[in-house]
C-alpha cells in the first residue's frame, strides 16, 4: 500500500502575528510544519511500521524552504517527498484551497496513485479544512474527516471521527480514499539528529507549479485582514448577583 | 600566544559562497538541528526543571531522551551510531537546551566536545570502535583532570599510572569536581605515566567505569548547575590495559590543550544559552508587570538597560559562532575561542543578574527559574 501525506510549511503554532499592509506579515517569521500535518505524517509512518503500507511519499506546496518541512517529514519515517515550488501565498491570500487540491489531484492520478491520502485536517494559518474534503470530491473518492483513530480493516480502513454528539465510526469499504487528521489521532514523534541527517539522502522531486497547467487564480478575494480587538481587562465582581447583572447586561450572554 | 595544533582532521570546507555569509547564518542542517534542540529542550525538558533542580538529581527520562534524539553523539560519524554534524551544530544545540536548564546542557557540552572529540581525533580504531557507538548511543562520559590539588595547575596532577611489564597499567589517585561521574559509563581519565618527565608524562586513559577499583564519591551540594552531577573520583589500583590508551603515552597534556579549546567555544555557547534564557523568562514578565500604570518594560530606564544586555548577548554570540567557523575553516581559533568563553561567561552572569534586577520581587524567589 503507498500512502500520499501533505505537509503544509505555516507559521509557528508560538508565534504572535501581526498585520501589516493588510495581510498577516510573513517576513522574518519562524514557520514549521503544520500540526496536524505532523499529526498526519505519525500516522503515515505508524502504518508503514505496522507493515500496513510500504511506501510512504510527503508533498508539499510552496516556497524554497518547503525542502526543510519535506526534510522533517523524511526524517519522521517519509521514504520520498515530492516539492510543488511556488512562491505564492499558501496561507490563503493567494493559494486557495480548491487550487491545492487541484494540484493534489494531478500528482495522484498522474504520478504517484497512492491507495491512502493522509491529511491535516485544516491549515493553522487559513483554517479552512477544505482541502481534504475537495480532494476527496474531485478524485470521487470515500473522505473521513477529523479522524480520532485510524484502523486497518479488511481491505480497507476502520475510522472513528470525532462530533460534537460523540465518536462515529466510518468503515471505508474501498481505496483510494482521503483521511484528514485530528488532534487527538496520535502524537507525533520528534526526528531525530541523526534521521535528520539521514533524511538528506532520501529523495525530493521538486515541480514548478506553473508547469502543472492548472488555473491557480483565487476563486475568492479577500477583503480585508485585521487583527481581533485588543483584549480588555478584566473586572472584579463582589458577589453572585453583581456577576449575573454583568453577564445579562454588558456581556449579554445570559437572557 | 597561539600554539601550534596538532593533526586534528580538517572538518567539511564551507563552499566558497558560505564564507562569506554572516557569521549568524546557518546551514540548513545547523538550522533544523538547532530547531530539533530547541522543540524538545521547550517541551520536554522544560517541565522538569524546576523539579530536577530542586532534588539535584537528572532524571532518567531526559537523559534517555538526550541519547534518542541524536544530542550526545552528534559530530560522531554515522558509521560509528552518530548524526555526522558540524562542531556549530553541537555549539547550536548545547545553546539551546541551556537555554533551558544550563545542567543538561553542560553533560551534552562535555559528551560532545570534549570525549567525543577526543575519542575522535586521537583514538586508534579499535578505541573508536568500542567507544563511539556507545557514546552516541546509550554511555555518558566524564572528563578527568581536576584534582584536590590541580586545578588551574592541571599538570601538577598526582594520579597516576604505573606501567606493569605487560604494558598494562595501573591507576592511583583521587580526582576532583568531575563533572557527570555519577552517571558516566566511561570516564576519560588523565594521569601521568612518568612523572620523572614532569607534565610529558601525562597520559589519557578510556576507562569504562565498571572497571573494578573506581569509587565515585558523594555528588557536592551546588549553589548551581545542581542537577548535573559533580563528585570526586578515587581511583584504587585500577587495571587498564595498553589498548585503552588514548592516543600516545605522554601526550595527554597536549591532547588536553587542545581539546579544551575547543570546549571553551562549547561552554560559550552554553553561557549564551543561559543569558538568553534570563532574557526569555524576564521579557514577558517586563511588559505585563504594570507599577504607575505603565508597564514596566515602557520605562526609558528600563529599556536602556535591556538594549545593552541585547546588545551584549549578540556580541557574545557574534564571537562564539565566528570561532566555531574558524575551527571548522581548519585556521587558528584559539584566542577567540578563549575571548568567545571569557565575554560570554561575562555576559551569562551580568544578563542573570540584571533580570533579578528588573524581575524585582519575584526575581529573588525561585519561581521564575531566573536564579537557575
Amino acid at each position: 500500500m503507498k500512502i500520499l501525506v501533505g505537509v503544509k510549511r505555516v507559521v509557528d503554532y508560538a508565534v504572535k502575528v501581526r498585520v501589516a499592509q493588510g495581510t498577516v506579515e510573513l517576513a522574518n517569521v519562524k514557520q514549521s510544519m503544520n500540526p496536524f500535518c505532523e499529526i498526519a505524517v505519525e500516522e503515515a509512518v505508524r502504518l508503514k511500521e505496522s507493515k500496513i503500507a510500504k511506501e510512504v511519499v510527503a508533498l508539499s506546496i510552496g516556497p524554497k524552504q518547503c525542502t526543510e518541512t519535506l526534510r522533517t517529514a523524511l526524517a519522521m519515517g517519509c521514504d520520498r517527498g515530492i516539492h510543488i515550488q511556488t512562491d505564492l501565498r499558501t496561507d490563503y491570500m493567494e493559494l486557495q484551497p480548491l487550487a491545492i487540491a487541484k494540484m493534489f489531484q494531478q500528482i495522484i492520478e498522474q504520478k504517484e496513485n497512492p491507495d491512502l491520502i493522509l491529511l491535516g485536517k485544516q491549515g493553522i494559518d487559513s483554517d479552512c479544512g477544505q482541502v481534504g474534503p475537495m480532494l476527496a470530491g474531485l478524485l470521487q473518492c470515500p473522505q473521513v474527516t477529523f479522524a480520532a483513530k485510524v484502523e486497518s480493516h479488511d481491505s480497507g480502513f476502520l475510522v472513528e471521527r470525532e462530533t460534537d454528539a460523540g465518536t462515529e465510526s466510518i468503515h471505508i469499504q474501498t481505496l483510494p480514499a482521503v483521511i484528514t487528521c485530528d488532534l487527538r489521532l496520535n502524537e507525533p514523534r520528534y526526528a531525530t539528529l541523526p534521521n535528520i541527517m539521514k533524511a538528506k539522502k532520501k529523495p525530493v522531486e521538486t515541480i514548478l507549479a506553473e508547469t502543472m497547467g492548472i488555473d491557480l487564480t483565487p476563486r475568492n478575494q479577500v477583503l480585508q485582514v485585521i487583527e481581533p480587538p485588543p483584549r480588555k481587562d478584566g473586572i472584579k465582581v463582589a458577589d453572585v448577583d453583581a456577576l449575573i447583572e454583568k453577564l445579562k447586561n454588558e456581556a449579554k450572554v445570559l437572557a | 600566544m597561539m600554539k601550534r595544533l596538532l593533526s586534528i582532521p580538517q572538518r567539511r570546507f564551507f563552499s566558497s559562497s558560505f564564507q562569506h555569509a554572516p557569521v549568524t547564518l546557518f546551514s540548513e542542517d545547523e538550522t533544523l538541528t538547532r530547531e530539533s534542540a530547541r522543540l524538545w529542550a521547550t517541551q520536554e525538558l522544560k517541565p522538569v526543571v524546576r523539579a530536577m533542580d530542586d532534588a539535584a538529581q537528572l532524571l532518567p527520562s531526559i537523559l534517555s531522551g538526550l541519547f534518542q534524539n541524536g544530542f550526545m553523539g552528534m559530530e560522531i560519524d554515522p558509521s560509528h551510531n552518530g548524526s555526522g554534524l558540524s562542531f556549530t551544530s553541537a555549539c547550536l544545540v548545547v545553546e539551546e537546551i541551556a537555554r533551558i536548564d544550563p545542567s543538561v546542557a553542560i553533560l551534552v557540552d562535555i559528551q560532545n566536545t570534549l570525549t567525543n572529540n577526543a575519542v575522535r581525533f586521537w583514538g586508534s580504531p579499535a578505541l573508536q570502535e568500542k567507544w563511539l557507538p556507545r557514546l552516541a548511543t546509550d554511555t555518558v562520559s566524564a572528563f578527568c583532570l581536576s584534582e584536590a590539588n590541580s586545578g588551574s595547575d592541571a599538570f601538577a596532577m598526582q594520579t597516576t599510572a604505573q606501567r606493569n611489564s605487560d604494558g598494562s597499567y595501573v591507576l592511583n589517585g583521587t580526582k576532583m569536581w568531575i563533572s557527570n561521574a555519577e552517571h558516566a559509563g566511561v570516564f576519560l581519565v588523565f594521569a601521568n605515566a612518568d612523572p620523572s618527565k614532569g607534565y610529558k608524562g601525562i597520559t589519557a586513559f578510556v576507562v569504562d567505569s565498571q572497571t573494578e577499583g573506581i569509587t565515585v564519591g558523594k555528588p557536592e551540594n551546588k549553589l548551581g548547575l545542581r542537577a548535573s552531577s559533580t563528585c570526586p573520583l578515587i581511583l584504587d589500583h585500577v587495571q587498564v590495559t595498553a589498548n585503552d590508551v588514548l592516543g600516545d603515552v605522554g601526550m595527554g597534556y597536549k591532547y588536553c590543550i587542545n581539546i579544551l579549546n575547543e570546549g571553551r567555544i562549547g561552554i560559550a555557547a552554553q553561557q549564551i544559552g543561559i543569558a538568553k534564557g534570563c532574557f526569555d523568562i524576564t521579557l514577558p514578565y517586563l511588559q505585563e508587570r504594570k507599577q504607575f500604570g505603565t508597564p514596566i518594560f515602557d520605562f526609558q530606564a528600563m529599556q536602556h538597560q535591556v538594549a545593552m544586555a541585547a546588545t551584549e548577548i549578540y556580541a557574545a554570540e557574534t564571537m562564539t559562532y565566528n570561532a566555531c567557523r574558524l575551527k571548522e575553516a581548519g585556521l587558528p581559533f584559539v584566542k577567540e575561542a578563549c575571548m568567545a568563553k571569557l565575554y560570554s561567561s561575562q555576559v551569562a552572569e551580568k544578563t542573570a543578574s540584571k533580570c533579578i534586577e528588573w524581575l524585582g520581587g519575584i526575581g529573588f524567589t525561585k519561581d521564575l527559574l531566573v536564579e537557575n
